[in-house]
């Protein structure tokens, strides 16, 4: 008996999403009273022992097989159940990303077992109790989890990574899993790059501007773009504003649009909706720009200005190149 | 060409979650309701396929009666008929692909075979991140997810899912279920007669059978606020100098 935590991983090479899913994994592990596994698939896992080990991870499992190099959920799905029915686990534990949440879904549909996705705490036994992220972040949920293994992912950036007190040599056991022409049906075949205009990256920039419906018009985003060009950063829009078809949905911050999580966010004319706070949660600062002083009512924006987007970002911009930004 | 599009009755919160007193639901007294972002947008795809390649659309949800609202906001678009799997209460992933499994199942029994099933990636309430996929399984069948790009060429469809920066294509054969997000396209606005003509088109009414949930709701809380005042920067052009101030404090300048 174990606990099992599913590693994301890159040739090896784990990121802070992994590390904290190591973490969450190996205090599930103690609750329980159970030594944690790690298991990575796909090409030149064995080096994820090093950092594994770091976490506490006794044995490491590395699946290999020339089926495993492109992304395929589902024959990734296929290879950690194969490890369950050798190691009996009593929770399976990966990242609540995209594709951690996608391999989680095959494995609940492969073994019939329930699957609590993002969760921020677990608490292991018979009937495992979770807490879980709804609403993109807006709300919690406190979820009772049944079935003999507990299917988990840890929501992104809820658990801090914590190496262990004493770092480990993780015994390496490798294995070839059995896979199906089906399994392997939907990987990805190719990987194209888009075309981003050569602008900052939204997801990563560092100073984000956005609009709302506060903008008006497609025209009246002039204000926003120069700001966001002045300060080296990009531009970004509330749902309101992609429906009505003044941006493109890659602008769109949000719920369903990007997450970004830029030293400071500048919202213009945005009311602070759930579906575009749950978008900028990892903002360092929110400005908020509004000409309804309600928003300093906003327990999510640090800084308001109470004014029209239209006459206050022209004067910041002007500010700006008064002290010689370009 | 038959298209199966699965949507979920959500409510538009606003600014501020509120509870019900019990913590087992968000008060929706005040509330409006929509199709969730990423289906609507996979109603849309199932539209404009089959005004290009011919065929029929479905529109299938599990919730309330009046779920109805939302099979009628699809119509109104272009959806030829619905499916309305009444529950009193939300239903956990597995009890819900198991719904709609069943519900497939007996529309294969009657005739209509899908080529293409549509559901969210997550729904914006719930964000499970599992329905489509269980389903796929369910029916033996590939499940792409989190498309923002269709496009069908002889019978195989070719997907773009967003990864980064990048997208990374797929490539699997008809029958298949897919999971779209939001971005995937514009939805369209009903129009007028199109809402009209959409009160006249046919619902089918099924009660599901039930099954107890593996993973069962305790309660809802809402997360703990920062509760910390937002500082006033100034009124108008005004403010222009202290925003530039702080922007130099914290380094962005």
């Amino acid at each position: 008996m174990a606990v099992l935590a599913l590693l994301e991983h890159d040739n090896g090479a784990i990121g802070d999403v992994a590390t904290q899913v190591l973490s969450f994994g190996a205090a599930y592990a103690a609750a329980a009273g159970l030594p944690l596994h790690a298991v990575v698939i796909g090409p030149g896992g064995e080096a994820a022992a090093e950092p594994a080990g770091r976490f506490g991870v006794t044995t490491l499992h590395v699946a290999e097989h020339e089926g495993l190099v492109a992304y395929a959920p589902q024959a990734i799905a296929r290879g950690v159940a194969e490890l369950i029915g050798r190691l009996s686990p009593v929770a399976v534990i990966g990242a609540g990303s995209e594709r951690g949440n996608e391999v989680f879904a095959h494995l609940g549909a492969i073994t019939d077992l329930p699957f609590a996705a993002n969760c921020i705490e677990a608490a292991p036994g018979e009937v495992a109790q979770v807490t879980r992220v709804r609403w993109g972040g807006s709300l919690l949920e406190e979820a009772r989890v049944h079935g003999a293994l507990k299917l988990l992912t840890l929501a992104p950036h809820s658990f801090e990574a914590r190496p262990a007190a004493a770092a480990a040599q993780p015994a390496v056991e490798r294995f070839t899993p059995v896979l199906s022409d089906v399994d392997l049906a939907v990987r990805v075949v190719e990987r194209v790059q888009t075309q981003t205009g050569g602008g900052v990256s939204l997801a990563s920039a560092k100073v984000v501007v956005s609009g709302g419906r506060g903008a008006g018009s497609a025209e009246g985003f002039a204000p926003i773009e120069e700001l966001a060009g002045l300060l080296g950063g990009a531009v970004g829009c509330s749902r309101a504003v992609t429906i009505a078809g003044w941006r493109s949905h890659t602008d769109q911050v949000g719920q369903t649009g990007t997450k970004i999580a830029p030293e400071i966010y500048i919202a213009c004319g945005i009311s602070g909706a759930t579906q575009h706070m749950a978008g900028c949660k990892g903002a360092k600062r929110i400005l908020a720009v509004n000409t309804d002083p309600e928003v300093a009512n906003t327990a999510d924006f640090d800084y308001a200005v109470i004014g029209d987007l239209h006459q206050v970002l022209p004067a910041i911009s002007a500010e700006l190149r008064k002290a010689g930004l370009k | 060409m038959n298209i199966l599009v699965c949507i979920k009755r959500v409510p538009v919160t606003g600014g501020r979650i509120v509870l019900r007193d019990d913590e087992q639901a968000i008060e929706t007294r005040h509330l409006g309701f929509a199709i969730s972002p990423h289906e609507e947008c996979g109603v849309e795809e199932a539209v404009r396929l089959v005004e290009q390649n011919g065929g029929e659309s479905t529109v299938l949800t599990l919730g309330p009666p009046e779920a109805e609202e939302q099979i009628r906001d699809a119509m109104a678009v272009g959806i030829n008929r619905g499916i309305l799997l009444e529950t009193s209460e939300e239903w956990d992933a597995q009890a819900t692909a198991a719904a709609i499994v069943a519900a497939v199942e007996e529309e294969r029994a009657a005739g209509t075979e899908y080529d293409l099933i549509f559901f969210g990636n997550e729904s914006a309430d719930t964000g499970n991140y599992q329905v489509g996929i269980r389903v796929a399984h369910a029916l033996g069948r590939p499940c792409v997810t989190g498309l923002k790009k269709i496009e069908l060429v002889g019978g195989r469809a070719r997907c773009e899912q967003e990864i980064d920066d990048q997208r990374d294509v797929y490539d699997v054969a008809l029958p298949a279920v897919v999971t779209v997000k939001e971005g995937l396209n514009l939805p369209r606005y009903p129009s007028v007669p199109g809402r009209l003509r959409a009160k006249k088109k046919p619902i089918d009414r099924k009660t599901p059978n039930p099954r107890p949930a593996a993973l069962e709701r305790v309660r809802l809380k809402l997360p703990p606020g920062e509760d910390k005042p937002t500082e006033i920067l100034g009124h108008g052009p005004e403010a222009a100098p202290a925003v530039v101030e702080l922007l130099r404090q914290i380094g962005v300048i």
